[in-house]
């Protein structure tokens, strides 16, 4: 069989593109993780929740990043709201609670956006509509601006975590919660404000993505599940590795889109975690535990 | 002699409760007596994932593929054998999430706490994507739609299911099956399981094969679970990929935490306080709006407040409605 390079070239780039905003999400949820040990359910309803913002202040504004940074924001306070009314008086439970409790907020959040915003799709804009050709196909520069842009806000998140002042305090956290609260770190807050910096980059994603699909209550939902995936192969709150791991997904699933639905292309995915659980349950991407 | 003493009183209130569940649908219109069997059924569901929420301590989300197994199972009988076999429909059922269950616990039970539920929800994320999109076989989107079969002993003496003699049926499958778990949960590998629970590192070392265990926990739950999809598909008389999908796992989840995880009851009671909180707030709304004349509010989304409430049950409540009750009447 004659191996149809075009198309590899196309789905490299389109892989590269999904990659770049799935481990935008994935970033936020692995850092929840690995700080509060909260499986974020209600991280793809805070995705879509930034998408519908995105829409309401583009229709307001007209100014498409205008709308990318007040959905962020907006949706930050609303998950900085919802972590100390739901998940911080159930700090020291069993992880089982918070799992639900944040299924109970992607109920709530998923049956409001049906209500809000009703069950049609809704559009964004693209900020510019150039394209260039890439043999066959006009592609559009919107794209790639997309992964640049997401790609840049990973880095300035790696550069906070390392140099930043309440970054330092969060690896610190991360480490030992305990002896963090006992050298006066603000533990509770810093729970706080990372819950609302992964709403903010779930929600600022789901802005950068709404052109490309329309924006509808249950959008959150795929991506929730991809980026589970991804945080596990990738190694549960290792953030280095989810980064690698989204990448590496969604290039495993754009290419078996060449020779399936891309529907069905999530069972790649799966068994790449399956596999990766048998194997190595700790992680793809992070060193061998010694 | 107090151990005997409360062997009694179990039997009274189940004798009581079994008495009362048998003549409900006498006096019930149509549709509640139709509500009242799909309690009963996911009750059942929510019951078989006790085993693993309640005494292995491994929360399971991925509940819904074995439904959904048994569901497809109970279709598949239905749709190739003529004429439709009831006992074939729950063969095919079992058969059906057995394997499936097979397939997720031997994978799934190297992996403890979150990463356990978390392969499980993927697991039956796949089979939602295969019976999704294998339309020839599964029906897809539209699932597949099939009369009811008959009950009684092919060949010998038959009857059509009413949907008063349905939930009889319905009620003795689920009463025995709480009889049969409860059996389980009480015998020496139903403590082993609890020793999971408790403290896997030793049970281990006092020398159970703590996986093997695991295992047979998974496939025992998702027969049940099976058992409640092959119910579900004689109630409703289709197989539907919706039911398969992960939110159903999480409503199951939450059956457990309001009614009580361990205790086997509590899942139906927690099914039964959902289910019918849910009827009642989707009536409210367009009560209120008529009454108050405010017509916005008959749209209003009646799982939002339905959310919130379990919300503060998982905070406030995390006993259950049962393991609350039973705190208020010890005090």
């Amino acid at each position: 069989m004659q191996i149809p390079w075009d198309i590899i070239i196309i789905q490299t780039v389109n892989g590269i593109v999904t990659g770049m905003i799935l481990a935008l999400v994935a970033s936020g949820l692995t850092l929840i993780f690995g700080i509060m040990d909260v499986v974020n359910f209600a991280h793809g309803e805070l995705f879509m929740l930034g998408a519908y913002m995105g829409v309401v202040t583009l229709a307001a504004t007209g100014n498409f990043w205008l709308a990318l940074l007040s959905a962020t924001a907006i949706v930050a306070l609303l998950g900085a709201l919802l972590q100390v009314v739901t998940l911080r008086p159930l700090l020291g439970r069993d992880p089982l609670y918070t799992i639900l409790a944040t299924f109970g907020i992607s109920l709530v959040l998923q049956n409001y956006a049906l209500w809000q915003f009703g069950p049609v799709a809704r559009k964004i804009q693209e900020p510019f509509s150039g394209q260039f050709t890439l043999f066959y196909l006009q592609y559009p520069w919107y794209r790639l601006l997309i992964a640049l842009l997401s790609a840049a806000m990973i880095g300035g998140l790696y550069l906070f975590l390392k140099y930043g002042r309440f970054g330092v305090w969060i690896r610190a956290t991360t480490q030992d919660r305990v002896m963090a609260q006992a050298m006066g770190i603000p533990v509770p807050w810093v729970h706080t404000g990372v819950f609302a910096m992964g709403a903010g980059m779930a929600a600022a994603s789901g802005v950068l993505f709404g052109p490309l699909v329309g924006v509808n209550h249950t959008m959150g939902l795929d991506w929730v599940l991809k980026a589970f995936i991804v945080v596990v192969v990738g190694g549960m709150g290792n953030l280095v590795g989810s980064i690698a791991a989204s990448i590496f997904i969604s290039l495993l699933e754009a290419y078996a889109s060449i020779w399936v639905s891309p529907s069905q292309a999530i069972i790649v995915s799966s068994i790449v975690l399956i596999l990766t659980l048998l194997f190595r349950p700790t992680g793809l991407f992070v060193p061998t535990p010694k | 002699m107090i151990l005997k003493r409360h062997a009694g009183v179990f039997w009274a209130g189940f004798a009581v409760v079994i008495a009362l569940l048998l003549l409900a649908p006498l006096v019930l219109p149509e549709f509640w007596r139709r509500f009242l069997t799909e309690i009963l059924i996911w009750g059942l569901l929510a019951m078989s994932s006790d085993i693993l929420i309640g005494y292995t301590g491994m929360v399971s989300f991925g509940h819904s593929a074995f439904f959904g197994l048994g569901m497809y199972g109970a279709a598949a009988a239905l749709l190739t054998v003529k004429p439709p076999n009831l006992w074939l429909a729950i063969v095919y059922g079992l058969a059906g999430s057995a394997a499936v269950a097979l397939f997720v616990a031997y994978f799934s039970t190297r992996l403890r706490d979150i990463y356990f539920a978390i392969t499980t929800l993927i697991f039956s994320q796949i089979f939602y994507v295969v019976i999704f999109t294998w339309t020839d076989v599964t029906g897809g989107e539209n699932g597949l739609a099939f009369s009811r079969p008959r009950f009684g002993i092919p060949g010998l003496w038959t009857t059509p299911f009413t949907s008063t003699s349905l939930h009889w049926f319905v009620l003795a499958v689920v009463a025995g099956s709480y009889l049969v778990l409860r059996r389980i949960t009480h015998s020496p590998f139903g403590m082993v399981l609890q020793s999971i629970r408790e403290n896997e590192a030793r049970t281990r070392a006092v020398g159970y094969p703590v996986e093997r265990y695991k295992i047979v926990a998974v496939m025992l739950s998702g027969l049940f679970a099976g058992l409640a999809g092959v119910l579900y598909a004689l109630q409703n008389r289709f197989a539907a990929p919706d039911f398969v999908y992960f939110v159903v796992s999480g409503e199951v989840v939450i059956f457990n935490v309001m009614g009580g995880i361990g205790t086997l009851v509590g899942p139906i009671v927690g099914a039964g306080f959902f289910l019918g909180l849910r009827e009642g707030l989707s009536r409210l709304f367009p009560y209120l709006a008529t009454t108050l004349h405010l017509p916005n509010l008959a749209e209003f989304p009646y799982l939002v407040p339905l959310g919130v409430v379990f919300i503060a049950m998982v905070i406030f409540m995390p006993q259950g409605l049962l393991g609350f009750a039973k705190r208020w009447l010890n005090r």
